[in-house]
């Protein structure tokens, strides 16, 4: 394994006694002080994130929104300017090479963010599959940072950033999977208003070389009103309570969209990579599907831990699962034999092997949680 | 955070309120968690104890520390009869990392014989 990489932030995580962690290739916070304390600040307050692990791939040129029409499932060239979409990467046969949001900046131009993780195989299948068309794609994951103010005062902490009613009212204004250029603090950044929490939240992408004035203004905003510094560590718990799936858990080559439950971001009328193989997978009943669990007690369910029916077949396994700290139960994803549960989708009781415990755990539908 | 030189630790990052150097005493004696070891495991949010009046045997597993991320087995560090755990710390994890060394005590054993254990100046050579 190669050193992983420092994000521009790296010195700025340090100072504030960041515990960092080997992520994707990336020396990313895990967390500042506790990861419950900054999963709770999240959800009542607000989280300030480090996100320059991800990647971010722009495609420009007259044929930006037909190349990825034919290169990602979804229909980017029907997105308004400003907007956002989620979208997958198949391969050929269907399987998922990463999910995907995109961002559409301009008539010609595209952001695509990839997750780290994947960011080379995403830069090489898009380069391959957009070489037909008019439009150049540069790789600016390097040159980029992410920062991310997630929770309920994550607008006003952003509206802190600006000196005029006409731009906090453009804030205010910016709807969710969206996006604008803004100045925050002096700098120029690409202000999107998505997330990864469950949260009402703002991504904001900066010049890797203007990421430490961005973040000081962010974290003294956001410190100011009761939030915290955030790593890694409640992102996952944060993400597993909002139902949203993570790449190498819930999504892999080997799971179709279908499977994943992300049926509705496919677009079967129109040519892409992966039409075929989805068009004949979209007929069919998966042979597994991603369903929620939740438990009772405090022990959670692991990732790789058999779910059993009640007469002690295994019918499936956990994808991700924790204990909620919002809610205070252990939840899970888990990909499980639909004959095993209930068309209804609830009340479904089934077992989870827990370290050699059978415990008991109920199809629930997820998302588990969802801001009031 | 430093370790206290009044009791002596495991390789397995647990401490064992046994004055180094002592005879094992006839009471129970108080084993719990370094910091060093919650450091590592992040915020506790489940702990699995072994039962009051089972034997645990130095040096194996005896029970589980589940934090949001992680979970790690708990090793004893003698062989025993359990004769109490706390009850508070199984009610709010929270309690381990807030007081390690005295209110955040896991379960007491009445100490037949130990592991290999470590003076705190050992135990901190150890984990620099």
């Amino acid at each position: 394994m190669s050193t992983p990489r420092p994000t521009p932030l790296h010195d700025v995580h340090s100072a504030h006694g960041a515990r960092l962690t080997d992520f994707a290739g990336w020396h990313m916070p895990l967390k500042y002080t506790s990861e419950l304390a900054e999963h709770e600040a999240v959800r009542t307050t607000a989280g300030l994130f480090d996100l320059s692990h991800m990647g971010e791939i722009r495609l420009y040129g007259p044929q930006a929104g037909a190349a990825l029409d034919h290169a990602l499932v979804g229909r980017l060239s029907a997105i308004a300017v400003g907007r956002a979409k989620y979208s997958l990467l198949c391969d050929e046969s269907g399987g998922i090479l990463d999910d995907l949001v995109t961002y559409r900046l301009d008539e010609d131009e595209y952001l695509v963010i990839a997750n780290a993780s994947n960011t080379a195989v995403v830069l090489e299948a898009l380069t391959a599959r957009v070489q037909d068309f008019d439009v150049e794609i540069t790789d600016e994951t390097a040159q980029t940072a992410l920062l991310a103010v997630q929770g309920p005062a994550s607008q006003a902490i952003v509206q802190q950033l600006v000196g005029t009613d006409e731009e906090r009212a453009a804030i205010a204004g910016l709807r969710y999977y969206a996006c604008m250029p803004a100045q925050l603090a002096g700098l120029t950044v690409l202000l999107a208003r998505t997330g990864y929490t469950g949260e009402d939240g703002f991504e904001v992408y900066i010049g890797a070389d203007q990421a430490v004035p961005l973040w000081q203004a962010l974290q003294s905003a956001t410190e100011a009103a009761g939030g915290r510094l955030a790593g890694l560590a409640c992102r996952d718990t944060l993400r597993l309570e909002a139902g949203m799936p993570l790449y190498g858990n819930e999504l892999s080559l080997q799971t179709t969209p279908y499977a994943a439950g992300l049926g509705r971001v496919v677009q079967l009328g129109k040519p892409f990579v992966g039409q075929e193989a989805l068009a004949q997978a979209a007929e069919k009943t998966p042979e597994r599907v991603l369903t929620g669990l939740t438990g009772t007690g405090r022990r959670a369910a692991r990732a790789g831990h058999p779910v059993l029916n009640a007469a002690g077949q295994t019918v499936g396994v956990i994808t991700s699962g924790a204990l909620s700290p919002t809610l205070g139960h252990p939840i899970a994803l888990a990909y499980i034999d639909p004959a095993a549960i209930d068309p209804t989708g609830e009340g479904q009781s089934l077992q989870v092997d827990v370290r050699g415990t059978l415990l008991p755990f109920d199809v629930t539908p997820y998302p588990f949680y969802k801001r009031s | 955070m430093a370790n206290p030189a009044d009791r002596l630790y495991t390789a397995e990052h647990e401490w064992i309120l046994l004055a180094p150097g002592a005879e094992l005493p006839a009471e129970p004696v108080r084993v719990g968690l370094t910091t060093f070891a919650l450091d590592a495991l992040g915020d506790v949010v489940y702990v699995d104890l072994p039962e009051v009046g089972a034997t645990v045997t130095a040096g194996d597993a005896c029970g589980e520390v589940e934090s949001t991320k992680s979970v790690s087995d708990l090793y004893s560090p003698a062989t025993g009869v359990v004769a109490e755990v706390n009850q508070a710390i199984v009610d709010d994890p929270a309690l381990i990392a807030a007081d390690p060394y005295d209110g955040g005590w896991l379960f007491t054993v009445t100490p037949q014989e130990t592991a290999k254990l470590l003076t705190a100046e050992e135990y901190e050579a150890l984990i620099a």
